[in-house]
C-alpha cells in the first residue's frame, strides 16, 4: 500500500516535471539564444488556456479547441516577438524585465476586459475524463496520465529538432555565436522570430493542458512563472537537457515534500514541531535546492555548452 | 522671471487654500475601503466593491445629511502592500473610517496601524484571534466574525452527525491555523490528519493522494477564493466527491458555485448569513443587488460589507454628523443600531459580533439548468461569542 502511495506521488510530480517542462523549455531557449529575460512568458500560458478555452466553447470540439488554441498563441507570440520585444535585444536586462513586466500587465488587464476577472471553468472531455488502474490498488486521472505522454512526447521530439534538424544546428550555432552566425548568411532575426514563437505555443501547450485542472484566470501564468525561474536556474540557463532535467526535479521535489516531509520529520521531532516546520519547510524546499545548486554549481546542473 | 515666479506662487498658494477650505470645515465622511481587486482574489474585492457601493445608494450616498466618499485600495493579498494602502488613505486622503481587508494577515498587519493613527477599523471579513483578544482596541469593530468560530459551528455539527475519522486541510497562514484551531475546539470525534498547504497553491493532487490512503470518514476543508475552485475540482476529478462526503467553510460560496457548478450539490458549509436568510433587510439587499449587477447573487464578503458601512451610517447618525465625536461613535457602534441584513445581533465587549450561526447546504438552483443555491438547513449556535474575549482588556 505504501510503496504504492509512493509511485502515485511519483506520477504527481512526474506530472507537474512535465508542465514545468514545457514552461521552462521556451524560456531558457530565449534567455540562451536570443539573450533576453522574458517575464512575459507565463502570459502565453495564460493565452493558450484562454484561447483553447474560447475555441473549445465556439467550435464544440476539444480536439479543434487545442489546435486552435496553440496556432493562436503561436501567432500572438510571433506578434509580440516582432512589435515589442525586438527592440529590446540591444537593451539592457533590467529594461528587458521592465518591459516585460508591462507586458504582464497588460496581457492579464487584456484577459480580464474580454473574459471577466472570475475564474472560467473548463471541463475534460468525456473520454479524457475518468480512471485508469495502472496496478490493482493504483488509480490515476486519465487527464493527468495524458498529461505526462504528451509532454513526454514533446521534450523527445524537441530534443530532435534541436540536436538533429539543421534548424536545430542554427540554433545552437545562434546560441554560441550569434554574429558568426549573422555573418555566415542566416537570417538571424528570421529565426529569432521563429525561436520565440514555438517558445510560446509551448508555454500555451502547457497552459491549455492546465486549464481543466487547475481554473483558467488572469494572472494564473504568474502563478507558475517563478517555479519556472526555479526550474531552469537549476537545470543552468539556455540548455534544454537542464530545463528537463531541473523541471523532473523540481516536480519531484516539491512533490514528495509536500507529501513525505511532515510524516518523515514527525519520526525525529515531536508531532507538534513537525506539525509546525513541515508545511513551512515542504513550500520552501524547492527554494532551499535551488540555493544549493547555486552554492555548488553556480551554472546551474547543465550549463548550455559554449 | 520674477512675474512668472510671482504668478507660480500665486497658482501654489490659491491652490492651497481651495484645498484647506472643504478640510478645515469636515464637510464629508471619508472611508478607505481595503480589499482585493487584482489577481485571482479580485472576484472577492468586486463582490464587496458592489456590495459597498450599494449600500451608498440605499443611503442616498449621505450619512447625517454630510456627503460620503469612499477610497478604494488594492491589497493584493500581501501585507506590506495592505499597510501602504492604508498609509496612503490615513495621511492623503485623511479617512474617518478604514473598512474592509479580506485576509488575517492583512489584517494584523493594517489594523493596530489604523487604530494607532487614531482611525476607526472597521473590518468587513477577516478575524483574527488576536484582535478579538490581547490586542482588542476601542477603535476596531468588525462586522464579520472571529475566525474560529465558523468552524466551532462546522464542528459541532460533524460531532452532532456522529462523524468520526476527519480529515481536515487549510491553507498555512493565520487564519488557516485559526479555522482549525476553531474546529478541533468543537469536534469531539477522532481527526484522521491535518495538513496545511501554502498560500495560493493551485495543485493539490499531491495533497489528494494523501489524503485517498488514509481513508478519512469525511474531510472539512477551509480554502477561501480561488483556492477553493481549485482544491474542489481537483477533489471531483480524483473521484472522491460521493466517496467521501465533503464539508467546508469560506469554500463553497456564491463567487465559487459558477465555477464548479452541479459538483457543489449536496456540500456543506455553515456561516453566519445565506442568501435565502428571511429578513426585511437581506431581501432588499439580495434584491437590489441582482437588480443592480445583472442578476447576480452577493456573497457573504459582499454582505459583511454592505453591514460595515450601514455600521458607519449608524455611528455618524448617532453623533449626528460630528466626526470629531469618537467617543460617541463608539458607543453607538457598540449599540449594532442598525438593520443587518443577517438579522440582530450585539456586540461583545471586545467589539465582536454576537450572532447565529448556520448550517448551509448547496441544493439545486430555482430553475432547470441554473447554478446549486446555498440555502439555510439549521441554526446551529444562537447568539454566539467567541473563545478570546477573555484576553481582551477593554470594558
Amino acid at each position: 500500500m505504501n510503496l504504492l502511495l509512493v509511485a502515485e506521488q511519483g506520477l504527481n510530480g512526474l506530472q507537474l516535471g512535465v508542465m514545468l517542462f514545457l514552461m521552462a523549455a521556451g524560456l531558457t531557449l530565449v534567455f540562451g539564444i536570443m539573450n533576453l529575460v522574458n517575464l512575459a512568458h507565463g502570459s502565453f500560458y495564460m493565452i493558450g488556456a484562454y484561447l483553447a478555452t474560447y475555441f473549445t466553447q465556439l467550435t464544440g470540439s476539444y480536439v479543434l479547441g487545442v489546435l486552435l488554441g496553440l496556432a493562436g498563441t503561436l501567432a500572438v507570440g510571433v506578434a509580440v516577438e516582432l512589435l515589442a520585444l525586438r527592440t529590446l535585444y540591444e537593451r539592457e536586462h533590467l529594461d528587458q524585465v521592465l518591459a516585460t513586466f508591462g507586458l504582464i500587465l497588460f496581457f492579464n488587464e487584456l484577459a480580464a476586459m474580454l473574459w471577466g476577472r472570475a475564474a472560467l471553468y473548463t471541463s475534460i472531455p468525456e473520454y479524457l475524463s475518468g480512471h485508469v488502474d495502472l496496478l490493482p490498488g493504483l488509480r490515476y486521472p486519465l487527464y493527468r496520465l495524458v498529461i505526462i505522454v504528451l509532454g513526454l512526447a514533446v521534450a523527445g521530439l524537441l530534443w530532435f529538432v534541436v540536436a538533429r534538424t539543421r534548424l536545430g544546428m542554427l540554433v545552437r550555432a545562434g546560441a554560441s555565436n550569434r554574429v558568426m552566425v549573422a555573418a555566415l548568411g542566416v537570417n538571424i532575426r528570421l529565426m529569432y522570430t521563429i525561436v520565440f514563437g514555438f517558445g510560446a505555443a509551448l508555454a500555451g501547450l502547457a497552459g491549455l493542458m492546465a486549464g481543466p485542472i487547475y481554473v483558467v484566470q488572469p494572472g494564473m501564468g504568474e502563478l507558475i512563472l517563478i517555479e519556472v525561474f526555479v526550474v531552469i536556474v537549476i537545470g543552468g540557463i539556455g540548455s534544454i537537457r537542464g530545463a528537463l532535467a531541473g523541471a523532473l526535479i523540481v516536480g519531484m521535489v516539491d512533490t514528495f515534500g509536500r507529501a513525505f516531509l511532515k510524516p518523515a520529520l514527525a519520526t525525529v521531532l515531536s508531532p507538534a514541531a513537525a506539525q509546525a516546520a513541515g508545511p513551512a519547510l515542504a513550500s520552501m524546499l524547492i527554494y532551499l535546492l535551488m540555493a544549493v545548486v547555486l552554492a555548488l554549481r553556480p551554472r546551474g546542473l547543465f550549463p548550455a555548452r559554449l | 522671471m520674477k512675474r512668472q515666479f510671482l504668478r507660480a506662487f500665486l497658482c501654489v498658494a490659491s491652490g492651497f487654500f481651495l484645498a484647506a477650505g472643504p478640510a478645515a470645515a469636515q464637510q464629508k465622511v471619508k472611508i478607505g475601503f481595503i480589499t482585493t481587486l487584482s489577481g485571482p482574489q479580485g472576484v472577492i474585492g468586486a463582490d464587496m466593491k458592489n456590495s459597498v457601493e450599494l449600500a451608498l445608494d440605499h443611503l442616498g450616498h449621505k450619512m447625517a445629511g454630510l456627503d460620503v466618499e469612499v477610497f478604494y485600495g488594492d491589497d493584493q493579498v500581501k501585507p506590506d502592500v495592505g499597510t501602504q494602502v492604508a498609509d496612503e488613505m490615513l495621511k492623503k486622503h485623511q479617512v474617518n473610517f478604514v473598512s474592509g481587508i479580506i485576509w488575517s494577515n492583512v489584517m494584523l498587519a493594517v489594523a493596530p496601524r489604523v487604530t494607532a493613527a487614531g482611525t476607526f477599523m472597521i473590518g468587513t471579513n477577516a478575524g483574527p484571534h488576536e484582535l478579538a483578544g490581547e490586542l482588542c482596541n476601542e477603535l476596531f469593530f468588525t462586522t464579520s466574525w472571529q475566525n474560529d468560530q465558523t468552524p466551532e459551528a462546522m464542528g459541532k455539527y460533524m460531532t452532532d452527525a456522529g462523524l468520526n475519522d476527519v480529515y481536515i486541510m487549510a491553507p498555512n497562514y493565520a487564519a488557516g491555523k485559526d479555522m482549525l484551531t476553531g474546529f478541533k475546539r468543537t469536534f469531539k470525534g477522532r481527526i484522521a490528519d491535518e495538513v496545511y498547504t501554502r498560500l495560493g497553491q493551485t495543485d493539490y493532487q499531491a495533497e489528494i493522494s494523501q489524503l485517498r490512503a488514509k481513508e478519512p470518514k469525511a474531510v472539512m476543508v477551509f480554502y477561501p477564493g480561488g483556492m477553493g475552485i481549485q482544491f474542489m475540482k481537483q477533489y471531483s476529478e480524483a473521484g472522491l466527491r460521493g466517496q467521501v462526503p465533503l464539508y467546508s467553510v469560506f469554500t463553497l460560496d456564491e463567487l465559487s458555485i459558477p465555477a464548479v457548478k452541479y459538483a457543489a450539490l449536496g456540500q456543506y458549509e455553515t456561516r453566519i448569513w445565506s442568501p435565502d436568510l428571511k429578513n426585511p433587510a437581506n431581501e432588499k439587499f439580495v434584491r437590489d443587488y441582482q437588480k443592480k449587477y445583472g442578476g447576480k447573487l452577493p456573497s457573504f464578503y459582499g454582505a459583511q460589507s454592505y453591514d460595515g458601512i450601514m455600521l458607519i451610517d449608524s455611528a455618524v447618525r448617532a453623533v449626528k454628523g460630528n466626526l470629531a465625536d469618537k467617543k460617541g461613535m463608539i458607543a453607538a457602534m457598540r449599540k449594532a443600531n442598525f438593520n443587518s441584513v443577517r438579522g440582530k445581533f450585539t456586540y461583545g465587549h471586545n467589539h465582536f459580533p454576537i450572532e447565529n450561526f448556520y448550517l448551509l447546504k448547496a441544493v439545486a438552483g430555482p430553475t432547470p439548468g441554473s447554478d446549486p443555491v446555498m440555502e439555510v438547513q439549521k441554526t446551529v449556535f444562537t447568539n454566539y461569542k467567541d473563545s478570546y474575549g477573555k484576553d481582551c482588556k477593554m470594558k
